[in-house]
């Protein structure tokens, strides 16, 4: 009590930012699994592309408790940006992430005076909405698209104009992961500022944040889109180190399975996305090949389980588990 | 042109028809729980399998099926009710809707497994085949049934809430359900009844619409948005909500395939942020 009310006196009460040893040692194992791993970059680079997808999704949904089943909007958005962009003759890579930024950004932006008002179920409704608008739009504009074919001849220059992209994947893998560290970096100084903690506060309770000063709706708007833009880079990085746009990318499963591997990893929690992702998609990779009607029933199962049991998910199940040993210790 | 225009109306009135019979069991328990269940679509599904199973295999007529395709779902519901989603009805609407994805998910599995991935065939009676010559314009004789039924559950409905003492605790609830509970209402039971009752409804809506909504195992998903569109769009917890979101719904989403194909579903998903912003309520929602 003494210890906490110091702290609160020298406004030195925001989340510890250092950081930590298991946090380095996450990282260092993501870079370790490029050389354990070498037959299997491609998919460990589509894993490094969709945890950074989770990590944008997180930021709302855990942090900020906006429910959105359509945040792949800015995904693919971010994906045609960047594949449109690479077909018509630009295709220097870490421009292409700016240009893929920037039209998650706008369309995030744009949308986000929609989304912040009214109930989830509303909020839920104008998402989903909008993800399936932009699906549309991208099937039925053809000629800029390629609709549902599928947007081909995406070529890459060399990244940095030193190392080319190749089918093993090892340079998407090293570049993805060069990516998702740098804006996990900007996500976890944001979550760590006195604005994440007022987002955490609209999240618990929407109707006192007003009373202490707070803006809701333009925290909101704020980081509606900042997660937009980090989607929408994500987004380029799947249309670049794939070098193929599909309309898949807007479609309504990939904001399901996202928000899946966000509840799965523990929402709210930084390494949730990264975690959840991880696990969700080798069990995809492993689980699948052997049926896929299997795959789809036991990860519902696991869904309601995840639910009824266990609230935070992995880490918050590991969280709870370190508390309980701690207080046996004691 | 005006038949014409008639015609899409008349298809647009039995498709809306269609979807507030299956909703309305999701409008009801979303206004008495608060509960966001993306899974209402999974009972709409299983009434369409018991119809198609028991007429297939048993022999049986499709109208003496209809009524186990409202029994089996509305005991499916309230088991699965007391069991699982009576658990949740304090919790996050985040943990709601992954809740009830995974039951969906896990529906879906079960239903490919079962009946495998085709679309399931209904034989009608002949009486309800084919077209009738009404003042000069040929409408379908299933739609034509369709909406008759439509109106006499409509009718029935409107009679239970508005007459019956169930309907009375029912609507009790609905507006306050800590107040009905200290008024003696036992709330829990009305939850657990009203859950079966739209669970049931559903599932008769998805015997009623082979015909028209076609049935596969993908059925849940596919028509998620609808159901949901029907309750954000009426308004939680009212029935001349849904019925007016059904209707608008219906004939926006006939009208829009019939006159303007080449931007699909665009109408509909338009239509659907339109009016969520202009009434994030719905409707006929109570403002908060």
């Amino acid at each position: 009590m003494n210890d906490t009310s110091r702290s609160h006196a020298s406004g030195e009460n925001l989340p510890a930012d250092r950081w930590r040893a298991i946090e380095i040692a996450f990282w260092l194992a993501a870079l370790a699994a490029y050389f354990v791993f070498p037959t299997h970059r491609v998919l460990g680079s589509q894993i490094l592309i969709t945890g950074l997808f989770a990590v944008t999704l997180n930021l709302i949904l855990g942090y900020a408790g906006i429910v959105s089943l359509g945040h792949a909007a800015f995904f693919g958005v971010g994906a045609y940006a960047a594949g449109i962009l690479a077909v018509h003759g630009w295709g220097e890579p870490l421009s292409g992430l700016v240009v893929a930024g920037a039209a998650g950004a706008i369309v995030g932006y744009a949308t986000s005076f929609l989304v912040v008002r009214g109930t989830d179920l509303a909020r839920l409704m104008v998402t989903l909405g909008i993800g399936l608008m932009l699906f549309e739009g991208a099937n039925q504009a053809a000629f800029i698209t390629g609709g549902a074919d599928g947007l081909s001849g995406v070529t890459m220059w060399k990244v940095l104009g030193l190392f080319s992209f190749d089918l093993t994947g090892s340079t998407a893998y090293l570049y993805s992961l060069a990516v998702l560290f740098v804006l996990f970096v900007v996500a976890r100084r944001i979550v760590n500022s006195p604005f994440g903690l007022s987002l955490r506060g609209i999240r618990e309770n929407v109707k006192r944040m007003p009373a202490i000063g707070s803006p809701v709706a333009r925290r909101l708007i704020a980081i509606y889109t900042v997660s937009a833009a980090m989607a929408g880079v994500a987004g380029g990085l799947l249309a670049q180190t794939t070098q193929f746009v599909g309309l898949d990318v807007f479609g309504f499963p990939r904001s399901a399975d996202l928000m899946i591997m966000v509840v799965l990893g523990g929402a709210g929690r930084l390494y949730g996305g990264l975690v959840g992702t991880t696990v969700f998609m080798i069990a995809h990779h492993f689980l699948s090949d052997m049926n896929p009607i299997y795959w789809q029933f036991w990860l519902g199962l696991l869904l309601v389980v995840v639910v009824l049991y266990s609230r935070g998910g992995i880490l918050g199940a590991l969280a709870d588990f370190r508390d309980r040993a701690k207080s046996v210790r004691k | 042109m005006i038949g014409n225009l008639i015609g899409v109306l008349f298809d647009g009135i039995a498709y809306g028809s269609l979807l507030f019979v299956i909703s309305i069991g999701l409008s009801v328990t979303m206004g008495l729980m608060n509960f966001v269940n993306l899974a209402h679509g999974a009972f709409a599904m299983l009434g369409g399998y018991a119809c198609v199973v028991l007429m297939s295999r048993a022999g049986v007529p499709f109208l003496a099926a209809l009524p186990v395709a409202f029994l089996v779902p509305a005991v499916a519901g309230i088991v699965l009710e007391r069991t699982l989603y009576q658990r949740l009805y304090k919790a996050t609407h985040l943990d709601q809707v992954m809740f009830s994805i995974g039951i969906v998910f896990m529906a879906v599995a079960a239903a490919t497994w079962f009946f495998g991935p085709s679309q399931q065939p209904v034989r009608l009676p002949y009486w309800l085949r084919g077209q009738v010559h009404v003042l000069g314009l040929d409408l379908g004789a299933y739609r034509i049934f369709l909406i008759g039924v439509v109106v006499v559950i409509t009718v029935v409905l409107h009679m239970l809430l508005v007459k019956t003492r169930f309907g009375a605790q029912v609507r009790a609830s609905v507006e306050n359900a800590v107040a009905a509970a200290g008024l003696g209402i036992d709330v829990n039971r009305v939850f657990g009844v009203t859950f079966a009752l739209g669970s049931g409804l559903a599932g008769l809506g998805g015997g009623l619409g082979i015909d028209v909504l076609g049935l596969d195992h993908t059925f849940p998903l596919k028509y998620m948005v609808y159901f949901l569109l029907v309750v954000a769009i009426g308004g939680a917890g009212t029935i001349k909500g849904g019925l007016v979101a059904a209707m608008i719904l219906g004939i926006c989403d006939v009208a829009g395939k019939y006159y303007v194909p080449q931007i699909g579903s665009f109408i509909i998903y338009f239509l659907m942020v339109a009016l969520m912003i202009l009434f994030p309520a719905g409707l006929y929602g109570r403002r908060t």
